[in-house]
């Protein structure tokens, strides 16, 4: 099962819109995937008996910088009977001048490796993930302000009275 | 279509930080508690987390009724730091993150940066055979302390000591390599520090026989204890299913059943040329996936990397052998600037699947994103799971048979 059969079992279940962009010019391809489906994608990707990739590596969030005001997520996936990895991304704009959070579709429900991954990059970068049972921080103090990760953040001076530098 | 309105509605910052407030959740558990049931803090300062670790228990008397992993004591920025140092500077910081096996750190992150910018096939042998041994040699260090801290949780000393005696050997060999006793900074990208101290390889075939016989006295201690099979056989059982989804990997992954080890799965380095076996949980005490059956993996796997261990020191010794003008630096790059990519490297390390993912320009030598997916953090989002419903004493042997490293958890 190679990278376009992939695509094409995809394109298959649910439309042409599914797939937006093939990355393959790095020595691992990536799908892009529209954001509205990855939830389903996934499933479907972790239960088709060709590609059953029961295993969540990673789950990375993604800050494209204050340029092009983009947040990706992208999973990396395994596959152990057929011992294959595939790579797909989430990509949407978003205005970080406004108050509010990058909303994505957890994938929680579909591998559980999801659930601290995504609370994770909540904490880190700001990126909700709608349907995550649990989204708290995780690595830093509840009352932490801001989200380290992002391009345009600003180191805190101080934490409770303690001088930071 | 029903996903399109879903992603429609935003929501603010402030709001959801009142809804996920630490106080308003505790709040919340704390109003849906029943008379009898009672919340105890474990941690962070509890000699059986292994470090700074906080579980929040909620009990009924001696049943855990749920666990509540709270994280984070040691979060030291890592990916923070990576957007404003170049790859070789990162390596220290590497280093940190599972500092009982930080070789193996090493070695998975230079790996990825080689592979990035493809001089991994120009490596000489030499090199990687210098690497996998050390990455081995560290390998039966990071076990060693998982087997006898486990034997502290359960109660029995004598381990403990046995299992550090041996390991401060491991750790005199790597210092007189590296000039480090933990944070050894040794394996670079291109190449090594510096190549091996001279008498180093006689001086570990001396360990290797010294350890030998010491390993079947451990094995008699603790492995057919019967104090000890009372307390781990049948506890803490972790099905395949649940491991798989939950992205437990390592000794976690196998001692559920699964011959899983990405030494061969991946083939990485100079492993397809070694022989070692796949250890797996069979559930010989009590049911396949027990904590006893992940402190035999470990068992099982040091005796495979002794194995390892001897296939290199024979190499070395042999066709690979120190030559006065081979330079373990001579490879190393000038300036390292992968292409415009990104990439996912994976390893195997002692605690299972370590990988880090590269986001790069292709223009300086800083990597735009880095993000290191740590075998602990996901082996111990597991621990809920499994410690539903157990005795407070059973937590304990649950979460030794884990064999977290908080540095790891928290980066």
């Amino acid at each position: 099962m190679d990278f376009s059969d992939i695509i094409n079992i995809l394109i298959e279940k649910f439309g042409k819109e599914v797939v937006v962009d093939e990355q393959v010019t790095g020595l691992q391809s990536a799908l892009v995937i529209n954001p509205d489906q990855i939830a389903d994608v996934c499933l479907e990707l972790r239960d088709n008996k060709f590609t059953y990739f029961d295993f969540l590596s990673c789950l990375t969030g993604v800050d494209h910088g204050a340029v092009e005001n983009k947040f990706s997520v992208v999973y990396h996936l395994a596959s152990i009977p057929y011992k294959s990895q595939l790579t797909l991304k989430v990509i949407k704009g978003h205005e970080r001048s406004s108050d509010t959070l990058p909303v994505f579709l957890s994938v929680s429900d579909v591998w559980k490796t999801a659930e601290w991954h995504e609370r994770e990059a909540y904490d880190l970068l700001g990126i909700y993930f709608e349907g995550n049972p649990d989204l708290r921080r995780i690595l830093l103090p509840d009352d932490w302000d801001g989200y380290p990760l992002r391009k345009d953040y600003v180191a805190a001076e101080e934490y409770k009275g303690i001088k930071i530098n | 279509m029903l996903g399109k309105e879903r992603m429609e509605f935003s929501i603010t910052s402030s709001e959801l930080e009142s809804m996920h407030s630490a106080k308003t959740r505790y709040t919340q558990l704390t109003e849906h508690l029943e008379p009898e049931e009672m919340i105890i803090n474990m941690g962070p300062q509890h000699p059986s987390t292994h470090g700074v670790l906080r579980l929040e228990l909620i009990t009924d008397g001696e049943i855990v009724k749920e666990v509540i992993p709270h994280m984070g004591y040691l979060h030291r920025c890592f990916e923070k730091h990576c957007e404003s140092l170049s790859y070789q500077q990162i390596i220290p910081f590497v280093d940190r993150m599972d500092y009982l096996a930080s070789m193996n750190n090493d070695h998975a992150f230079v790996m990825g940066v080689e592979r990035m910018l493809g001089i991994d096939k120009d490596i000489p042998k030499r090199i990687e055979y210098i690497r996998v041994l050390v990455c081995e040699l560290n390998r039966i260090g990071s076990h060693l302390i998982a087997i006898g801290t486990y034997g502290i949780d359960i109660g029995a000393f004598t381990p403990f000591l046995w299992c550090f005696r041996d390991r401060e050997h491991i750790m005199n060999m790597l210092e007189w390599a590296s000039g480090s006793r933990m944070l050894y900074n040794y394996i670079w990208i291109g190449g090594l520090f510096y190549d091996l101290p001279v008498g180093f390889e006689e001086r570990c075939k001396e360990f290797i026989d010294y350890f030998k016989p010491k390993l079947k006295e451990l094995d008699e201690l603790l492995t057919d204890n019967q104090i000890f099979i009372n307390r781990t056989a049948g506890v803490g059982i972790l099905p395949l299913d649940v491991a798989i989804n939950y992205g437990c990997s390592g000794p976690m992954l196998r001692g559920s059943g699964l011959k899983w080890d990405l030494r061969r799965i991946d083939e990485y380095s100079v492993y397809p040329e070694l022989e070692f076996e796949i250890p797996i949980g069979k559930g010989e005490m009590g049911k396949a996936g027990d904590c006893w059956d992940r402190y035999k993996v470990r068992v099982d796997e040091i005796v495979q990397s002794v194995r390892i261990i001897e296939q290199c020191l024979e190499r070395l010794q042999k066709e690979l052998k120190r030559t006065p003008e081979f330079d373990p630096r001579a490879k190393l790059p000038k300036k390292i600037i992968p292409k415009e990519q990104d990439f996912y490297i994976r390893a195997e390390n002692p605690k299972g699947e370590l990988g880090y993912y590269f986001i790069t320009d292709g223009k300086t030598e800083i990597p735009k994103r880095v993000k290191a997916r740590a075998p602990s953090f996901n082996n111990l989002s597991v621990l809920p799971e499994i410690a539903r419903g157990v005795l407070i004493a059973d937590l304990v042997a649950i979460l030794g048979s884990i064999d977290i490293v908080l540095g790891e958890v928290d980066r």
